[in-house]
């Protein structure tokens, strides 16, 4: 409950201001103009910021993307260069061989042993050598198999070493049926003499150990495949050795290359490769996108904090910003209004005063002529005989006499309201200023005879107050009582005392009412229910500004159909400020 | 005793009409259009009360006040007037007027006044007599 109203008190004060009041709805609108304020305010300052955002954002992951890449290049390359050195080395070194020694050196076990011992010394990963002839025989081997006099005519190294002259065969098992490679070359030909082929057998163990001895973080892999997709070393995710991997084998490029691709488990992965030249090996890096964007996440996370931070806050200060600017625009309207209407009161007052006083003066002279003519005309019944006993002759003239009579106490009405345009305090009977008021309107209650009940406490005590002024804020609630009721109505004026200083006065009609909604607002300014029957909307609102100008206090009770009861309290002893006092000082 | 009574109004209808009533309740009535004819009349005869519209076309009422309290302050003045404001009332008493009334005026209420202003008039014309006599008595040393 406590934060509720709390929370109550941010309200700013225009909140519930009722846009429809007034004749210019748009203007006073104070909640459209702070939305439009807020919106304007945050789209100027937050589309910038979140577009500055954005491309930083995406600059961020391209140029890291674009690294990921060139890193991967650049491995994938350093790698394609050392498998393809470790080859050629012992390729160059088979060809040495072949050029140092004759074939029948060779041909002699001891011999060809020596030179394996020496090859496993000076470059290792040698695990056998063996001599074939030109119809495929393996004429001298050395080597831990019994390989002697096997046939490879059918081998397809065998065919390509003869043809091509040397020849790096894939990772295979072959007889012995352990994973190895061969490197063949042909042996220069002789003179009439038979073709040989030297053939290396090699063990995967130092190939598969310059791919392990690469630096690849976390989730990195690299391996080599040959063309149809089948592992040449083992690989950390893909598979063991000669196990067909899941990765699309790219195209043939003579240069490294990077793509984009995916894992069997589905992993979005940089694929670095590079076809080694003269093998049939691919050289494959392979690794995952997420990991490589790691440090984008972290820098993600850091924009997205940023950003939202920095929108709490623009929208925090637009809104408090706002929130101010309208509160004063709201409290200057505010000011504005009242002034305006405290103005147009004064100014329809003193032109009213001015009419008055006028038609009273000018009126006063004819007035004074008639009741000269009729009284001489009386008196002239009065003192010649003829005339004197004729009763219906004087009671005309007693008639008119009563008329100018009572025109003159309307004249002297209005000449005493007028009077009271300036505020003046004085000591008020409340039953004289009654009469007065009915005196206005009495005509008009009888011709549409609305019954008038006074209920005037006999004690009531005479109170300091502005008598032109609670004349005319009787004049327009009698009034406004009159247009609410239909003919035939009635209407109840009562004034009782209110506690030690106060005395309550209330105007009750049995007429229409007023609805719930309206009640509200029937005290603000330009708020009429008879604006089609020419009502300014002003009667309620000045009567309830002369009430407060009278330190006095107005409410209203209706029902609709039943009536309406407006209510006004007010202090026996003026305090109105910065007016002159004048006691008693007319009538 | 009848009452010697001037009017002075600038509507002439009202001036008949009135003085003919009171001339009808026994009263020597004079009557005046003009504040210069009623200066002339108020040279040439006394006057025991002099009933006095304010508002006049070339002099206005309270002037002709002044100038009958100047010359002759013993003549009982007595305002009537359908311009009537409080404050113009309260002047007209501070420049020694009798009485203020306002216009449509009952001819009953000023036949009153009138009567009142005839015996001030007559108080204060023996009071100024005596002191008349008494001034000469000093003068001579009698």
């Amino acid at each position: 409950m406590k934060v509720l109203t709390k929370l109550r008190r941010l309200i700013p004060e225009f909140w519930d201001t009722d846009p429809a009041a007034g004749p210019y709805k748009s203007l006073f609108n104070y909640r459209r103009i702070w939305r439009l304020a807020i919106v304007l305010l945050a789209v100027v300052a937050l589309v910038p910021l979140i577009v500055m955002t954005f491309i930083d954002y995406n600059v961020t992951r391209t140029s890291l993307e674009s690294e990921n890449l060139l890193r991967a290049a650049r491995t994938t390359s350093n790698t394609r260069r050392a498998v393809s050195y470790f080859l050629d080395e012992r390729k160059s070194a088979l060809e040495y061989v072949v050029l140092q020694e004759d074939v029948e050196s060779l041909l002699d076990p001891q011999r060809l042993s020596r030179v394996l011992e020496a090859l496993k010394q000076g470059f290792g990963g040698f695990v056998d050598l063996g001599l074939i002839d030109g119809q495929g025989r393996q004429v001298a081997y050395v080597g831990p198999y019994q390989l002697q006099g096997r046939d490879y005519s059918a081998q397809t190294w065998f065919t390509r070493a003869m043809d091509k002259g040397d020849f790096i065969s894939g990772v295979f098992r072959g007889y012995r049926d352990v994973p190895h490679l061969i490197v063949a070359i042909k042996c220069p030909e002789r003179i009439g003499g038979k073709q040989y082929v030297l053939r290396a057998t090699l063990d995967t163990e130092q190939f598969n150990n310059i791919l392990s001895s690469m630096d690849l973080s976390g989730g990195g892999d690299a391996f080599l495949v040959d063309v149809h997709g089948m592992l040449q070393t083992p690989s950390r995710w893909n598979g063991p050795v000669l196990s067909r991997t899941s990765l699309r084998i790219p195209e043939y490029s003579d240069s490294t290359q990077v793509m984009l691709a995916r894992d069997e488990s589905g992993r979005e992965v940089i694929v670095g490769y590079a076809y080694i030249t003269d093998t049939p090996f691919i050289l494959l890096l392979v690794k995952p996108t997420a990991e490589l964007m790691k440090p984008w996440q972290s820098i993600r996370i850091e924009l997205l904090w940023m950003l939202v931070v920095s929108v709490a806050v623009i929208l925090l200060v637009i809104m408090g910003v706002a929130t101010y600017m309208v509160g004063k625009i709201y409290l200057a309207d505010q000011t504005r209004a009242r002034t305006l209407h405290h103005m147009e009161h004064t100014n329809r007052m003193a032109s009213i005063g001015r009419l008055a006083a006028g038609v009273a003066h000018e009126i006063n002279n004819p007035l004074a002529i008639i009741n000269e003519k009729a009284g001489l005309v009386r008196d002239l019944f009065v003192y010649k005989k003829e005339y004197a006993e004729d009763e219906r002759l004087l009671g005309i003239v007693d008639s008119i006499i009563s008329s100018v009579e009572r025109c003159g106490t309307i004249t002297k009405r209005l000449l005493g309201f007028a009077r009271h345009i300036d505020v003046r305090v004085e000591n008020i009977r409340f039953a004289d200023l009654v009469e007065e008021v009915l005196g206005f309107l009495h005509k008009e209650a009888e011709y549409r005879s609305i019954t008038i009940d006074l209920d005037i406490e006999d004690a009531l005590p005479e109170f300091q107050s502005d008598r032109g002024k609670l004349q005319q804020i009787l004049l327009n609630l009698v009034n406004n009582a009159f247009q609410a009721m239909s003919d035939g109505g009635r209407l109840a004026i009562a004034a009782h005392r209110q506690g030690r200083n106060a005395i309550r006065f209330t105007v009750a009609d049995n007429g229409c009412g007023i609805p719930e909604a309206d009640r509200k607002r029937i005290f603000e300014p330009f708020f009429s229910t008879k604006k089609t029957r020419g009502g300014t909307g002003l009667g309620l609102s000045i009567t309830y500004g002369l009430v407060q100008e009278l330190n006095g206090e107005m409410s209203v009770e209706s029902e609709v159909g039943r009536g309406t009861t407006f209510a006004i309290t007010l202090p026996l002893h003026a305090n109105i400020k910065g007016e002159q006092t004048h006691e008693n000082s007319s009538r | 005793m009848s009452e010697k009574v001037l009017l002075v109004d600038d509507e002439t209808e009202f001036l008949e009409s009135l003085s003919e009533r009171m001339s009808m309740r026994g009263m020597n009535v004079s009557t005046a259009d003009t504040p210069a004819s009623a200066m002339r009349a108020v040279e040439a005869e006394s006057y025991d009360a002099i009933v006095l519209d304010l508002q006049m076309p070339e002099m206005n009422g309270i002037d002709l006040l002044k100038f009958i309290r100047e010359k002759h302050p013993e003549m009982q003045v007595i305002l009537l007037t359908g311009h009537a404001t409080l404050e113009k009332g309260v002047q007209a008493m501070k420049l020694g007027a009798m009485d203020f009334m306002e216009k449509p005026a009952d001819i009953d209420v000023l036949t009153e006044k009138i009567k009142k202003a005839q015996a001030r008039k007559l108080v204060l014309v023996e009071k100024m007599t005596e002191d008349k006599i008494r001034e000469i008595m000093t003068t001579k040393g009698w």
